[in-house]
């Protein structure tokens, strides 16, 4: 019989501790879809990040390094910088990047560090229990914005595709979603062109994922992914920003 | 035998170059050395001062309260630091610009020796701390003289050495006018 | 005899650390350590290493976890507020046994404080100054010849024994010029870095190195395997220097810079006929309990000598338990304040009995 699906060989054959309809799932099978194609697991370093997204290394089965919160591009730095032959990862939520770790993704992306980040931005905290991200929705209720987010107070959510596509030291900046099929055709294929990137040596590259946090939301996953079409992509477009090399 | 030579100008009287030679010598002679420099905020002009500690042994502390030798290139810092001289001690003062008319030093030796004058005689004020040095070596006779002559080779930059010949000049002068 | 180099303290711990097989270096300009990022920065590139200029201290501590994860030998050095803002990351390469080498060149605080020398960071040192109850070699050089010694050992010591190690001097030992022979890297047997992360190649098993502790018991486990490595270090590994303790009747008890003024010191009360010795620790953690053990059997009074109102008097107190009068005398730092040999003698001899 032919095998028409099967599981990557970069993820272990475990279950997940993600919640029901939970995005991330979807996005560690993107990336380790991209390190198949390339035959580089056994070449790859990951960064975990602090967030929903520390288990990394539960269901990738590469070396990992676990980073204090937002300081996944400096460990990555260090790690590549030691080992220049591996493909060095991150992989953060929108709090571990956008918030605490700001100045860690713009410093590493300017310096043109020859990594991979994975930017995963549901609008929320989520394993802290959804309190307000950086790229929480104008409006957005969260458990620390009970009224909503006001932009007077708050601030308006960051894009941070379009803000590292401002540098020259990134060669790639892409922005893409995993909420229906043809969303997920599209990331896969700049997922892939965001580890080429690396690959070929060619720079920094940077790929943020849409995704969905249906139990933070307070919504079923078929609402949620709805609510991300209608609401946050028109907010945080999708496309490529940068992409220096053209691959 | 531990000796211990403070000096302090103000920055640009090349005070810690003086340091650094002294210890250059020091070593060429086979001593241990410490070589502890503190200035002023300032990059140019503050003050600047460094204290120099040699000995076949141990040097000890590179801090110290009264120094057996002291080479003072301004009156601003003979007024502040020439009574730390300790009794039996040298101090050695650039009589060009430290009047020290009325000033008791009781059990101390002063050294006077003209240095900007004789620096400029020989062409050049910069080489006031070459001068200082020579009178240094004569008035205390811690170090030998040709080790500075050897020194000068650690201490200049390479792109520097061709002015060796004019330093040694200004060694010599400074040793001549100390022994007076 | 080896040729003598005349090099400045926070050049020497460069130099020892290139020497020790360093090649990875990440930090942040400040006062008064940045003689040892620039002399890096000129001298790894050709070497073929990495000298990255952090975006912050933060940012620095972070690429070292990084860079050691992989398995090599690298270096951060700061100050004061420097090292603060590395807490965060000491703690996690202390959580996730990482080796790794911190130099901090001491200045004023709290706050921005001042450039001028002090002891002011003795407890941050020794404590651990990050969160979650850890500990971490510290080494405090009182010369230039031993910044880089003990920064050469330091290499040693985290490999061995998987800790962050900390080289503690302050501006005197770091602007400090001196006549040193640079010794070459002892040869020592290290044990194989099987835990790094470098790709897990074809056949091997993953490897992790993450400080997150969530299994049965997980951490209770990792707290006392620690607490027993802790333990080994204070058997093996305490270091520190006696001078004239033997027929001393007041020992005088310092660290770093100020041991080195109070050697003239304690010289000078020799000179005058007063049974004085000194005992340096050399190690602050493991801080060598055993030797105010063994003195206070014959010296039943010691005077504590900082550059502080009194940090290292705590470990000084508890190590000499009941068995000796512990006497102190602190100069908080400040421009212009550095305590003389002198000075130091009259307390000797104020406390001298």
């Amino acid at each position: 019989m032919k095998q028409v699906f099967q599981k990557p060989e970069s993820l272990k054959d475990v279950q997940t501790h993600f919640c029901p309809g939970c995005s991330h799932g979807s996005v560690h099978r993107l990336a380790a879809e991209a390190m198949d194609e390339f035959g580089i697991r056994a070449e790859t370093i990951g960064v975990a990040s602090v967030g929903c997204s520390v288990f990394l290394y539960s269901y990738f089965d590469v070396d990992v390094i676990e980073a204090p919160h937002g300081r996944a591009p400096a460990v990555a730095t260090g790690a590549k910088r030691a080992r220049p032959d591996r493909i060095v990862f991150t992989y953060q939520g929108d709090g571990d990047l956008a918030a605490i770790g700001t100045a860690e993704i713009i410093h590493a992306a300017n310096r043109g560090e020859d990594i991979t980040v994975i930017f995963v931005n549901n609008t929320t905290y989520g394993m802290t229990g959804g309190q307000m991200a950086p790229t929480t929705m104008v409006g957005q209720k969260t458990s620390t914005s009970p009224y909503g987010r006001d932009q007077n107070k708050d601030g308006y959510p960051i894009r941070m595709a379009e803000l590292l596509a401002q540098l020259e030291g990134v060669g790639f900046s892409a922005r893409v979603a995993v909420n229906s099929p043809k969303n997920v055709m599209q990331a896969k294929k700049l997922m892939k062109t965001a580890f080429q990137y690396q690959v070929e040596k060619k720079g920094f590259s940077f790929i943020e994922v849409l995704a969905v946090c249906p139990t933070n939301w307070g919504m079923s996953p078929l609402a949620a992914n709805e609510h991300l079409g209608n609401e946050m992509i028109p907010y945080f477009p999708l496309g490529v920003y940068r992409n220096t090399s053209n691959l | 035998m531990r000796h211990d030579v403070f000096i302090a100008g103000y920055g640009g009287q090349g005070v810690l170059l003086a340091g650094n030679l002294l210890s250059y010598a020091a070593i060429h002679e086979g001593k241990n050395v410490s070589f502890f420099p503190a200035y002023g905020v300032e990059k140019r002009g503050g003050s600047a001062m460094c204290t120099i500690v040699f000995a076949e042994g141990d040097t000890g502390s590179p801090v110290v309260g009264h120094p057996s030798a002291s080479i003072i290139l301004n009156q601003l810092s003979f007024d502040k630091y020439a009574a730390k001289v300790k009794a039996g001690g040298v101090c050695i003062i650039n009589s060009s610009l430290v009047n020290c008319e009325g000033i008791d030093l009781p059990d101390v030796k002063l050294v006077k020796v003209p240095m900007n004058q004789i620096a400029l005689e020989l062409g050049d004020l910069r080489m006031v701390n070459m001068v200082a040095c020579g009178a240094y070596v004569a008035a205390t006779g811690a170090l030998a003289r040709p080790s500075l002559e050897e020194a000068l080779k650690k201490t200049l930059p390479e792109r520097n050495h061709r002015l060796i010949p004019a330093n040694i000049k200004a060694i010599e002068a400074g040793a001549a006018a100390a022994q007076g | 005899m080896s040729t003598k180099l005349f090099v400045k303290g926070n050049e020497a711990v460069a130099m020892a650390a290139i020497e020790a097989g360093c090649r990875y270096y990440f930090g942040y300009p400040i006062t008064p350590q940045s003689d040892i990022p620039e002399y890096l920065s000129r001298e790894l590139p050709p070497l073929g290493g990495e000298f990255i200029q952090a975006e912050s201290e933060v940012a620095a501590i972070n690429m070292l976890l990084g860079a050691s994860a992989t398995g090599v030998r690298c270096m951060t050095s700061s100050s004061g507020p420097g090292i603060s803002l590395k807490q965060e990351g000491i703690s996690f390469m202390a959580g996730s046994e990482l080796p790794g080498v911190i130099v901090d060149i001491m200045r004023q605080g709290p706050g921005l404080g001042g450039i001028d020398a002090s002891q002011a960071d003795y407890w941050q040192a020794t404590r651990g100054g990050g969160h979650g109850g850890y500990r971490i070699i510290v080494l405090a050089p009182s010369s230039v010849q031993e910044m880089y010694d003990l920064t050469m050992q330091a290499f040693d010591l985290s490999d061995i024994y998987r800790i962050p190690v900390m080289v503690l001097a302050d501006s005197v030992i770091g602007q400090m010029k001196e006549s040193i022979v640079a010794n070459p890297r002892p040869v020592t047997e290290l044990p194989a870095k099987d835990w790094a992360v470098r790709g897990r190649r074809e056949g091997q098993s993953q490897n992790v190195v993450k400080s997150l502790k969530l299994g049965d018991g997980e951490m209770e486990a990792f707290h006392w395997k620690m607490h027993a490595r802790y333990q080994e270090l204070a058997d093996k590994e305490c270091r520190w220097e006696e001078l004239q303790t033997d027929d001393a009747t007041l020992v005088v008890t310092a660290f770093g810079s100020a041991a080195r003024i109070a050697r003239t010191a304690v010289a000078m009360a020799r000179e005058e006929g007063l049974k004085v010795g000194l005992l340096r620790p050399i190690t602050l953690f493991p801080f060598p309990q055993k030797a105010y053990t063994q003195l206070t059997r014959h010296c039943k009074r010691l005077l504590d000598i900082e550059l502080n109102t009194g940090q290292m008097i705590d470990d000084v107190r508890l190590s000499v338990a009941k068995d000796a009068e512990v006497e102190f005398y602190g100069r908080p730092p400040g421009a212009g304040s550095l305590p003389t040999p002198e000075e130091l003698l009259e307390q000797i001899k104020k406390h001298y009995s």
